[in-house]
């Protein structure tokens, strides 16, 4: 049964069109990825599903109260407003000093409570944003290039990280990447965007589809193929 | 004890910065500077109307300050005017305010009062309005608190969490617009946008949650208007613009003194 679904969805800002006809369901206890160069319109689709970006046409379908973790990109954060990180993680709701700790721990940013969310690098932002979205017990979890300023070694972790979230707290998570070929294997359905969805399917279908081919496979001398986040790290990585 | 002048100033001072440290931190965060004084300014138009039609001059700034501030959240949409528009709006709702006060007849409002406010004079009734206006919006920041500091920080993170941002947004515009009606006694048109930010800007370096920026913006502008009106009786000076100067020499003593 999908918890989360988009109907035909189509959003256009002025004369340039997002999304166009857009199908897609998330089931319980699923890992979906979707994966896309830049402007294909993931992180749209990402904001339509909670509801941030008005839909030309089409329909989002929503379990009711299903409660959504959403893990954005980063947080343009104004200087002028002083936060920590223990602060930030009791928004909107509070939570407790032992609840905020495991939260952390779970996200890998144990002991960064009193640290003002200014400070942090880029990684450990990712992860405090994660242990905010945990907080609220999320039946699905979306997290828009939850990889973007980490190695290699810091993405498989996180996927990783991700993947053990699912069997602990067993939600349903989207996540959405432009690096095309460090997938997390653990997906069970990774979707192709650019526009509209190009094909989707297990895995390794979608990395022998024609359609992901002429999408991602050129310039790549045919090398491309799904990185699967348990092989070798060292493995080198194709220039985009 | 509220027949005593400089009682009734204090305690129309304490009503006023009680509303002016959230919704000046707020103003801050979420750089309404220029929103903020296009919609003071305008109060002097409404007050211009209230006059002429003999009705109370608070319910007229009341009134326009809301016209102006939901005019400009409404056409700005999803995100704020460009500080061009807001700026146009600021300047030439005071212009057309100053030149209506001037065309009523026989000089029936005080420009300088009105522009610069005159705490000195503030009167029972006037108390009882400030106090009121107040309450509502301290009631308001009460209940609202987390959720508009979730949208303030990204209406993204506040839409996933079941939270409506641009319902917040509203209920900033119109507590902005209750603030600028009951701060007009205290501190006039001109000068309530430096009210509202001067005192968070000034608690900003010593602080480092939202709640103790509010805190801080409270304790310095309460200091600010106490101190300034005290300066203000003593050398005879206009007192809106002693206000501003005691919280500009607070600004500046905590962004030179305190190293974050």
């Amino acid at each position: 049964m999908s918890i989360i679904s988009a109907e035909n969805i189509t959003i256009r800002r002025g004369n340039r069109t997002a999304l166009d006809n857009v199908s897609m369901a998330i089931a319980t206890r699923e890992i979906v990825t979707v994966v896309g160069p830049n402007g294909s319109g993931k992180t749209t689709l990402l904001r339509a599903l909670i509801g941030s970006e008005p839909l030309t046409k089409g329909r989002i379908h929503r379990m009711p109260d299903l409660r959504i973790g959403y893990v954005p990109q980063g947080l343009r954060l104004d200087p002028a407003l002083p936060i920590t990180v223990s602060r930030f993680l009791s928004l909107p709701r509070r939570h407790d000093t032992g609840t905020i700790g495991d939260a952390l721990r779970q996200s890998g940013a144990d002991g960064l409570e009193t640290r003002p969310l200014s400070q942090l690098s880029g990684g450990q932002l990712q992860r405090v944003l994660l242990a905010r979205a945990l907080l609220g017990r999320p039946q699905l979890l979306l997290l828009d290039e939850p990889t973007t300023g980490l190695d290699q070694p810091g993405s498989a972790a996180f996927y990783r990280r991700i993947e053990d979230l699912r069997h602990e707290i067993g939600c349903a998570v989207l996540l959405v990447s432009h690096e095309l070929h460090v997938v997390m294997s653990a997906s069970d359905r990774v979707i192709c965007l650019n526009g509209h969805v190009c094909c989707q399917g297990r895995p390794d279908a979608v990395a022998s589809a024609p359609e992901y081919r002429a999408l991602f496979g050129t310039g790549t001398g045919g090398a491309l193929a799904l990185y699967r986040h348990d092989h070798d790290h060292s493995h080198d990585h194709p220039p985009h | 004890m509220l027949d005593d002048f400089l009682t009734r100033a204090v305690l129309a001072g304490i009503g006023t910065a009680l509303v002016a440290a959230p919704l000046g931190c707020f103003v801050v965060w979420r750089r309404m500077a220029y929103f903020s004084d296009a919609t003071s300014h305008s109060a002097m138009l409404g007050i211009a109307i209230a006059v002429a039609l003999q009705i109370n001059p608070a319910w007229g700034a009341l009134a326009t300050a809301l016209a102006i501030a939901i005019a400009l959240t409404v056409l700005s949409g999803r995100t704020i005017a460009s500080d061009t528009v807001l700026g146009v709006f600021a300047h030439g709702a005071l212009a057309a305010g100053i030149i209506a006060a001037t065309l009523l007849p026989g000089r029936r409002i005080d420009l300088e009062a009105l522009l610069f406010g005159d705490i000195l004079t503030v009167s029972q009734s006037d108390l009882a309005v400030i106090w009121a206006g107040a309450a509502l919006v301290l009631l308001f920041f009460a209940l609202r608190w987390n959720a508009i500091l979730t949208a303030t920080l990204d209406p993204d993170l506040a839409r996933a969490s079941g939270l409506h941002p641009e319902r917040e947004q509203m209920g900033l515009t119109l507590a902005l617009a209750v603030v600028v009606a009951i701060s007009i006694e205290v501190i006039g048109v001109l000068l309530i946008g430096a009210l509202l930010i001067i005192p968070a800007a000034a608690a900003r370096p010593l602080v480092k949650t939202p709640e103790h920026m509010v805190l801080g913006a409270f304790g310095i502008g309460l200091a600010s208007i106490i101190g300034g009106l005290q300066i203000a009786a003593a050398q005879n000076l206009p007192a809106g613009p002693s206000i501003v100067c005691t919280a500009l020499a607070c600004f500046m003593l905590t962004a030179v003194f305190v190293r974050r």
